[in-house]
């Protein structure tokens, strides 16, 4: 942490508001330099970065902290806030959080995965920003304290602190932080923090405090909450786009006679990414786009995905996990699996597929965008996971520079992935830098469907050597997919030599004491627009994985939780999630015409075991999960409450996704539309699900996904239990799971 | 054009609307109240929902004309303060993630409630079938409702 190079430059583009007194307030705007504006934004920059305007008090006593990402339901609004809040020693009822301005220079995320950029995904947030908010929190408290040092002339030993307040014990003088920061100075250098100046653990009040719940909660059940569909703006028209059906095509023949024909329909306009229908409200633009809807035609010539058809597909993709000349990359390997598989006493081998899937979030993908006359600088207001990003892509339609793009971030009505994509902002910039006009463009369910994003379809082939003395000692994955990081993130995709960073996630089964083990890739390049969904590769990897060890344990005739508990020996972590869960579970215990599966996880740090009880309906083929016992090891736990709602609502959206989710794709088109077709769990699907906290003393790592990873591979591994039957292809949807046990 | 008049969270209101406009778009972009969501259009998921003369309805897929003359209750006009024994049990259960669907669920609820004071499990899940959460806070509308039904 560099916390020394800082200099008493506030930047007053950026901080303006904040930082003059006249404001109502202090903040800690020092060691802003000119890199802020001129500077590179996506990379953090440790001799000019660190400390920044993350707090503001008040001299109302209300105390402002900035938080750099978005709010999507995974907490972050509180859990960010309260880090800093803890050494600031505040109290806590007079904070409120404040969305940061996407500034990576400032507000980046020094996490490996962002490495200073600035966006809401990959559960890293507290993972990245827990030491850097610590000490913005312990700078500002320093401050606070040297000035009132200064002020009662006594040396600053003898200051401490309670909730917002700084103390003088020996004389009984009190000051609170707001009257302080009337008075308070910058100095020219940030105090320097040292790791023992940090609180210890044992006198966090605020950090793992169960009675303190999310701040965004009130506004959620009144209907105050701010989403970006909830913006308006003066003079605002409306947009509706009829998306076009895969990436790349573009709208060749339109006949927008019969849509502006309807009242209050302004204008049609094909654009690159589909047909735009402006309105005077929202009813004519999707009244429009409805009229439009059946006489468009695309014009596909070239484009990639138009010969995709996913069912059609397959045959191929087998063919390439076998392929000697298929040029697989390697993703994680350990030893030598090649050599181990060839003298293998005993080889083991099985494959699983996965289909493409949906975010499904339920605000459908929109934005307000408001372009100024010169067409230089531009105004939006979106919910957005890469607000950052939104100001690059912006920037780049209108020939500018991102400082010119404000962003109003708003509350987003679930990300899980989707909204890391710019494309709506990209599509809202480029109407509203024809029309010049303020403009709020709502895709409708069918179109935010027709533009999905999709979780890849992915096809596994797995091999496992066993030693004349039955011991696992070699593992090799082939994944053959379309990759994601080609589209989500070409830079890394291009910097790591076409490794897929995102779609093979998961497949690093470092936590398994397994010598010998090669897990690679296969590229297949369909077009589709393939981009992060919540628990990204684990989502399918984890199957994969997970079902395989189980096979592999059957195979040795071995206990399937006594086989993980052999294979991660050395990583206490993940033996004390799965001892608790078995635990738990009551894992021994039979059960009448249900059965157990179980599965092990880690993301990014977290490490979860899940166990599900499932009955099968053979003559339907449906599966039901009655229970499902969950165990995760977050680290250092932030909020309590919220890291069980995280685990119950990712355990939920794993069993959508491992039981019924499914996009088909036909000549390069998703052929869903809407809920009706694309259903999703409901409350009448759900199992009981019963969570537990393992305290370990780990930093403290994320929960916005690790939840989803066991589900489908231990509902995979519980029907095994029952029928003997493997399923090895999601969803496993009661068609699938007839096929498999007929 | 039509010109609607109806009554909504207690106060007389007269709009002019397209005929087949859904109500939802007439309460969120033409009278503001953005607490009522769209989600789906198709009356699949229940984000819109609101009470018209006092049961709930998805407001995307009834045209505004339909409500003439009629009571609209939307999330903002549930309670005068935000305190109906619903919206205090969904805090107290934190049941909220990304919160978007969280006006239908406690609409939708809340006229579980008028008419079934003490709902069993079975009764809270059939009733509220209708309204999707992506977040997965299920387990927990059940909690809400339990607690507020013990509350009243």
């Amino acid at each position: 942490m560099n916390t020394t190079q800082t200099q008493n430059k506030p930047d007053v583009q950026i901080n303006r508001r904040h930082f003059l007194a006249g404001a109502g307030g202090l903040t800690f705007a020092i060691g802003l330099s000119e890199g802020l504006i001129t500077g590179a934004f996506a990379q953090s920059n440790d001799s000019k970065s660190s400390l920044s305007a993350w707090v503001t008090i008040g001299f109302d006593d209300t105390i402002t902290i900035m938080t750099p990402t978005g709010e999507m339901g995974q907490g972050t609004l509180t859990s960010l806030p309260l880090i800093l809040a803890e050494e600031l020693d505040a109290d806590w009822s007079r904070v409120k959080p404040e969305y940061a301005p996407p500034n990576p220079q400032i507000f980046g995320n020094p996490n490996p995965l962002l490495n200073g950029g600035q966006a809401s995904l990959a559960s890293i947030a507290v993972t990245g920003y827990f030491t850097k908010m610590r000490v913005a929190g312990a700078q500002a408290r320093r401050i606070l304290m040297d000035a009132v040092a200064q002020k009662w002339n006594v040396p600053l030993s003898e200051l401490s602190t309670e909730p917002s307040t700084v103390v003088h014990a020996s004389s009984g003088r009190k000051i609170r932080y707001g009257e302080i920061a009337r008075f308070a100075t910058m100095p020219t250098q940030a105090p320097k923090i040292n790791p023992e100046d940090l609180k210890p653990v044992n006198r966090f009040r605020l950090i793992g405090n169960k009675s303190i719940g999310r701040l965004d909660v009130p506004s959620k059940v009144n209907g105050t909450a701010k989403y970006g569909i909830d913006v308006q703006v003066p003079g605002m028209v409306f947009a509706s786009v009829l998306e076009s059906p895969m990436e790349g095509a573009k709208p060749d023949f339109v006949y927008s006679a019969d849509a502006l024909d309807i009242p209050g329909v302004l204008q049609v306009l094909p654009l690159p990414f589909g047909v735009a229908v402006i309105g005077s409200t929202v009813e004519a633009t999707r009244a429009g786009r409805n009229a439009l809807k059946v006489q468009t035609t695309w014009n596909t010539s070239g484009v990639v995905a138009a010969t995709f058809d996913s069912e059609l597909a397959k045959p191929a993709y087998e063919r390439h996990a076998k392929d000697p000349q298929a040029k697989p990359l390697d993703h994680f390997k350990r030893g030598d699996a090649s050599t181990s598989l060839q003298s293998a006493n005993k080889i083991i081998e099985s494959s699983y597929w996965t289909e493409h899937c949906y975010h499904a979030q339920m605000e459908p993908m929109n934005c307000v965008a408001h372009v100024a006359a010169d067409e230089k600088s531009a105004e939006l207001w979106v919910g957005t996971q890469t607000a950052f990003l939104a100001t690059v892509v912006a920037a780049g339609i209108l020939k500018t520079t991102p400082d010119k793009i404000k962003i109003n971030q708003q509350l987003i009505g679930g990300g899980f992935g989707r909204r890391i994509a710019a494309d709506i902002v990209a599509q809202t910039v480029v109407i509203a830098n024809a029309i010049k006009k303020p403009v709020k463009l709502i895709l409708s369910r069918e179109d935010d469907m027709a533009a999905a994003r999709p979780r890849p379809m992915t096809y596994h082939r797995m091999q496992a050597a066993l030693d004349p003395q039955g011991q696992l000692v070699g593992w090799h994955h082939r994944i053959v997919a379309e990759n994601v990081d080609a589209i989500a993130a070409p830079p890394r995709f291009t910097a790591r030599g076409g490794r897929d960073y995102i779609g093979w996630n998961g497949m690093d089964i470092e936590y398994y004491n397994v010598p010998n083990i090669m897990a690679e890739g296969v590229r297949e390049v369909r077009g589709m627009r393939v981009q992060p969904l919540r628990g990204i590769g684990s989502g399918h990897n984890k199957f994969a994985v997970e079902c395989f060890v189980d096979e592999v344990a059957i195979a040795r005739n071995m206990d399937v939780l006594a086989m993980r508990l052999e294979l991660t020996k050395q990583e206490p972590r993940a033996q004390a999630v799965l001892k608790a869960v078995a635990e738990m579970a009551d894992w021994k215990k039979p059960r009448k015409g249900r059965a157990l599966g179980l599965a092990l996880a880690e993301y990014h740090g977290t490490f979860a075991a899940g166990i599900v009880e499932v009955s099968l309906n053979k003559s339907s083929g449906k599966i039901k999960v009655h229970q499902i016992w969950l165990t995760v090891d977050p680290g250092l736990v932030i909020q309590h409450d919220n890291v069980l709602a995280q685990l119950e609502g990712a355990a939920v959206y794993g069993l959508s996704l491992a039981l019924i989710e499914e996009l088909n794709i036909q000549k390069g088109a998703v052929v869903q539309s809407n809920f009706n077709d694309y259903p999703v769990f409901r409350m009448s699907d759900m199992p009981e699900i019963h969570t537990r906290i393992i305290s370990s003393n780990a930093p403290p790592t994320g929960m916005g996904e690790i939840g989803v990873l066991p589900i489908a591979p231990a509902i995979s591994n519980a029907i095994f239990q029952l029928t003997g039957k493997r399923l090895n292809h999601l969803p496993m949807s009661p068609k699938r799971v007839k096929k498999v046990i007929a | 054009m039509s010109s609607v008049s109806f009554t909504i969270n207690g106060k007389a209101t007269k709009v002019d609307v397209e005929p087949k406009t859904p109500l939802l778009w007439v309460i969120r972009e033409h009278l503001n109240l953005t607490g009522t969501k769209f989600g789906c259009g198709i009356a699949s998921c229940g984000a819109c929902t609101v009470h018209i003369n006092g049961q709930s309805a998805r407001s995307c897929a009834v045209p505004a004309t339909s409500v003439a003359g009629k009571t609209v209750t939307t999330i903002e006009g549930l309670s005068p303060d935000g305190n109906h024994p619903l919206q205090r049990a969904w805090v107290a259960e934190q049941v909220p993630q990304c919160g978007y669907c969280q006006s239908g669920q406690i609409m939708q609820a809340a006229t579980l409630l008028a008419k079934t004071k003490k709902p069993t499990h079975q009764q809270i899940v059939q009733h509220m079938d209708g309204n999707i959460c992506r977040c997965g806070t299920y387990s927990r509308i059940v909690k809400a409702i339990q607690r507020a039904a013990n509350e009243v």
